[in-house]
């Protein structure tokens, strides 16, 4: 009975797989397998081997990347649900990378703690290689997946401090905003599907552009481009839906908030960009405003309220808020300038990585000795710790847009895209907008450098701080993207390479 | 015209980078090797200065309106923008002012580094202030521009902060947000006047062009109702850094708060950059818009001129009369720029760099007095020619040059200035502009007098009694070495100013022409 039920439908045919353009993603899968072995076959002893395993991991990752750029093709594949273009792949070499960076930052914090070191780097590389997927994902559903798959691990590295109050609240508080987004977005996708037919982003975008000749559903549409924008919304920490992200970022261990700060926020903007840019670009009469009022509101309330934090990982949390608000500000104008918004975001993206990791690696470096994430407790680094005061400087000036560091050009991007190709009102005031906002984070990032390089050691106490050599190569490989970022071509390159296969 | 080819090549660049390369260099010395440190950071400003004079001497007078010894290579092109710098007769002057002041401030570090030393990092802020300087003159493109002048922002941050007085953090932080204020608002005007010239080009000179002739270009004409906004953008970053009335308070907050080194860059060179960046952007690039706002740039500098004036009667503490002294003086620069006309202009260039000189000497002096009586309060100073006559002589030279004393340098900025407005230029309203000159008369009498206030509470009269029975050093060997070429030039530009216009009239000339065929 089966046979002939089987004879009766189409024959099943099994989709074209490359293998070359899955490649990252099946050497990233080879090396979560390692890591798991390497735990189960190390002593407690020898356990040193797993972060290393997993760095290489992530390298190795980043080879068939290189391979698949200097190969040049764009590669589709599910119908296009799945596509490896330059846009994907800049950005999963950002998310490797960046990656790596997390691993040598997790290193000496892991080992030291009382922690199961081999499941913290099996769930790190599962959360990255969604995140990867995230990059190539063009269909509602391949989104949702890689979505979960780099989640789900998130939730639990975000509560891995199980001993401690302030690390559970981090966890739980993470696990229900996020599975309650998730349900908000779910519900806006069935209604896109519904209405088009298609989990497809390029059929999505055809069927929005159509509106009115569905019949009465542009109401419909818009609701269901709200809901997964406001979706991605909790993801990218946008205000008003960013109240997770300062008591998880505070309770995550250190270098999970630096994970959650800049690769989940990255992959919740890489989504957004390509739900969008393709599907979404058509009704600008919905996203533009949507985005002009998140973008403003963001980057203005975060700012605010961390000018009154005194913990540096909340700072940074506010302050990484603030920073989406920068990112959103270009897909205000995205109906007129689909393809200079899309590469701001883009450059935007890289370089925050490279400033906000680089400020995370001396937080972690600086708390090793002060045991404290008190801004007061770093009275007087400059006396005992020069070395970390002038990066600290660097990254935190960076992230204020001080030129030549690198987060000026990316400012600039922004500015850029905001006045292009013609000079709107709307651009203009959120042009503004973003200018007066750059000066009111100066203000606090400012604090932190004044609290380094003129306040006193609060107990005099002035021993040097050991940088331990994966936070040293952390902070090196941070501090010369930064900088290089600043002074050259090297990021607006990669932002302009960053283009979607032409539909 | 024809340059030495290495120089074209590669001078400008040298000179710009030498001290930054000095600097990565120093970050590898230890700190307790301090003369080799102190060796290494006057060496790279000699050998920056070496270049520079080189230049100046390959440099083609006659042609001082063209830019000479130009590089023009990709950059960032993706955004547009190339690394083009060159030097024409309106950078000369500042340039080598810049040249000139910091191995002297490097020279007067050498024994008296402020609290809390560490002349390592001190000496490092230095260099790096000096690249942003020099590349800030010498840029011809705006977001290279743009990126040197914010250089300079971060070390004097530091210097302030951490090497300042009482109220550092609060004065350092003032400084910074008001500049940075300032820059927000100029970068977004420089994307504006980017896009309205066709989105192609960052290059300085050929904005100005595909302004000026936009159908050359196939490009719509830019309505002038945008160009004075764009304009207005420029003037609040530039107006800010000058410090223009009503954004000068950050300014008596830094000098009264920097260290003498800090204050002495920032009188001799920063303010330079707003206004230098006036003419060199805002004036050249969008002529029109100018017209529109100079008797508004005029009646900010005379209000600037009075009330900085008043401001300096007020004071009790020498230092932050000599800053409120330069917002008087920085109005008579910006009253010369919004003349709009060849003569005006010149006497802007001058006064920048009759300014530096001066008011920077008055802040080595003030430095030295606070060292040796550990306090600036004027009335408990007094008697300086007693007790320092060398010292106090310096001081009675450096008032007479401030208050315009013919002869010396204070009266060629100053006075053309003034005469200036009496005709300005592009058919600006007479009357009005003869008015500022008579209000800008007034502000010189009022110059005289708190400056010879000044100098009477604190050099003449006896020693007050707390400091009777102290012995005072005279002037210092390194004081001499740093002073000496700067009260030279004082002198040397007062008997022979021709030294400065020579250079500087032709390109202002071919400006001042601009504004003269748009007035009919």
């Amino acid at each position: 009975m089966l046979a002939s039920l089987l004879q009766q439908g189409t024959p099943f045919l099994r989709p074209e797989v490359d293998f070359h353009a899955l490649a990252p993603e099946l050497v990233l899968t080879g090396a979560i397998v390692a890591v798991l072995l390497a735990d189960l076959f190390t002593s407690e002893s020898t356990r040193g081997i797993v972060p290393s395993v997993a760095g290489i991991g992530l390298l190795a990752a980043l080879v068939p990347v290189l391979t698949l750029a200097l190969d040049g093709a764009d590669r589709a594949m599910f119908g296009g649900g799945y596509a490896v273009d330059n846009f994907a792949l800049v950005l999963k070499a950002m998310f490797l990378l960046s990656g790596y960076v997390v691993v040598l930052l997790s290193t000496n914090y892991i080992a030291e703690g009382d922690y199961a070191e081999g499941e913290y780097y099996f769930l790190l590389l599962s959360s990255i290689l969604g995140m990867t997927v995230m990059a190539s994902a063009r269909d509602l559903v391949s989104i949702f997946v890689a979505l979960e798959l780099l989640s789900i691990p998130a939730y639990m590295l975000a509560g891995w401090r199980k001993r401690d109050l302030h690390g559970n609240e981090a966890g739980v508080k993470y696990y229900l905003m996020g599975v309650f987004a998730s349900a908000v977005m779910l519900y806006g996708m069935s209604l896109l599907y519904g209405l088009s037919g298609s989990t497809l982003l390029a059929d999505i975008g055809a069927s929005v552009a159509e509106g009115d000749g569905l019949g009465g559903t542009t109401p419909f549409i818009t609701l269901g481009i709200v809901l997964v924008v406001v979706g991605f919304a909790f993801k990218v920490s946008a205000v008003p839906f960013h109240t997770w992200a300062p008591d998880t970022y505070e309770g995550a261990p250190t270098p999970i908030t630096a994970f959650l700060s800049v690769l989940s926020k990255a992959a919740g903007f890489v989504a957004l960009l390509q739900l969008i840019l393709i599907a979404f670009v058509a009704r600008d009469d919905v996203v533009e405003p949507l985005m002009w009022v998140l973008a403003a509101v963001t980057m203005t309330v975060g700012n605010l309220i961390a000018l009154r934090q005194t913990n540096i990982v909340r700072m940074l949390a506010y302050s990484g808020v603030a920073q989406a608000g920068f990112m959103l500000a270009p897909l205000a104008v995205v109906g007129s300038n689909p393809v200079g918004a899309g590469r701001a975001v883009v450059t935007y993206l890289l370089i925050y990585a490279a400033m906000n990791l680089g400020a995370f690696a001396v937080v972690l470096a600086v708390a090793r000795k002060t045991r404290s994430a008190e801004i007061s407790s770093w009275g007087g680094l400059f006396e005992y710790a020069p070395g970390l005061t002038v990066l600290m400087t660097v990254f935190l000036f960076s992230l204020a847009g001080i030129p030549p560091l690198g987060g000026w050009l990316a400012k600039f991007v922004v500015f850029r895209a905001l006045l292009q190709p013609d000079i709107t009102a709307a651009g203009v005031v959120l042009a503004v907008v973003v200018g007066v906002n750059s000066v009111i984070a100066l203000y606090y990032y400012a604090n932190v450098a004044n609290e380094m390089w003129m306040k006193p050691a609060p107990d005099g106490d002035v021993t040097p701080v050991r940088v331990p050599f994966s936070l040293a190569a952390a902070l090196t490989i941070s501090v010369v993207v930064t900088v290089a970022f600043g002074v050259s071509n090297l990021a607006t390159r990669f932002g302009d390479l960053a283009l979607f296969v032409p539909q | 015209m024809h340059n030495n080819d290495f120089l074209t090549g590669w001078g400008l660049s040298l000179m710009v980078f030498l001290p930054l390369a000095g600097a990565l260099v120093m970050m590898l010395i230890p700190k307790a090797e301090e003369q080799l440190i102190k060796v290494v950071a006057l060496g790279s400003t000699l050998a920056s200065a070496a270049f520079g004079i080189a230049m100046l001497a390959d440099f083609d007078y006659g042609h001082g309106d063209q830019l000479q010894f130009v590089v023009n290579k990709s950059w960032i092109e993706v955004i547009s923008s190339r690394y083009i710098v060159g030097l024409d007769g309106l950078s000369l002057p500042l340039v080598a002012l810049t040249l000139l002041v910091t191995p002297l401030v490097i020279i007067y570090s050498w024994d008296h580094f402020p609290e809390p030393r560490n002349p390592k990092a001190f000496l490092i802020l230095i260099l790096v202030l000096h690249t942003g300087m020099l590349g800030s003159f010498v840029a011809q493109d705006l977001i290279l521009f743009f990126v040197f002048f914010e250089v300079v922002l971060l070390p004097m941050y530091f210097m302030i902060g951490v090497w300042g007085g009482e109220e550092r953090q609060y004065a350092s932080i003032k400084f910074f947000l008001y500049t940075l204020f300032g820059s927000a608002l100029m970068i977004v005007s420089f994307l504006a006047v980017f896009f309205a010239a066709g989105g192609e080009t960052f290059s300085m000179a050929e904005l100005a062009e595909r302004i000026a002739n936009p159908a050359q270009f196939h490009l719509a004409p830019v309505v002038l109702s945008t160009q004075v906004l764009i304009f207005g953008g420029m003037f609040m970053g530039f107006g800010i850094k000058v410090p223009m009335f009503p954004f000068h308070t950050w300014l008596p907050d830094a000098h009264t708060q920097a260290p003498t080194q800090g204050s002495v860059i920032l009188a001799a060179v920063l303010l330079k950059l707003g206004t230098y960046g006036f003419i060199r952007v805002a004036l050249f690039i969008l002529p029109e818009a100018a017209v529109e706002w100079a008797p508004w740039i005029g009646l900010l500098a005379v209000i600037g001129i009075i009330y900085g004036a008043l401001g300096c009667l007020a004071q009790t503490d020498m230092k932050r009369l000599i800053a409120f002294s330069s917002v008087a003086h920085m109005g008579f620069v910006m009253l010369g720029i919004s003349s709009l006309t060849t003569f005006g202009l010149n006497a802007a260039v001058f006064g920048m760099v009759a300014h530096g000189l001066i008011t920077g000497m008055l802040f080595f002096v003030a430095g030295s007095v606070k060292e040796r009586f550990h306090t600036l309060e004027i009335k408990r100073l007094g008697g300086l020619l007693l007790q320092a006559p060398k010292m106090g002589w310096i001081l009675g030279f450096c008032t007479m040059a401030s208050l315009g004393l013919p002869g010396l340098a204070g009266f060629w900025g100053e006075f053309p200035a003034i005469l200036s407005v009496y005709n300005p230029g592009a058919g600006l309203s007479e009357e009005l502009f003869r008015a500022y000159m008579v209000i800008a008369a007034i502000g010189t009498v009022l110059a005289a007098g708190y400056l010879l206030w000044l100098l009477q509470r604190t050099a003449f009269g006896t020693p007050s009694e707390e400091f009777a029975d102290e012995h005072i050093h005279d002037v210092h060997l390194t004081e001499w070495l740093a002073w000496a070429p700067m009260l030279v030039l004082i002198l040397v530009l007062g008997v022979y100013p021709n030294l400065i216009f020579h250079v500087t009239d032709p390109v202002l000339t071919a400006m001042g022409d601009t504004f003269q065929a748009l007035g009919k």
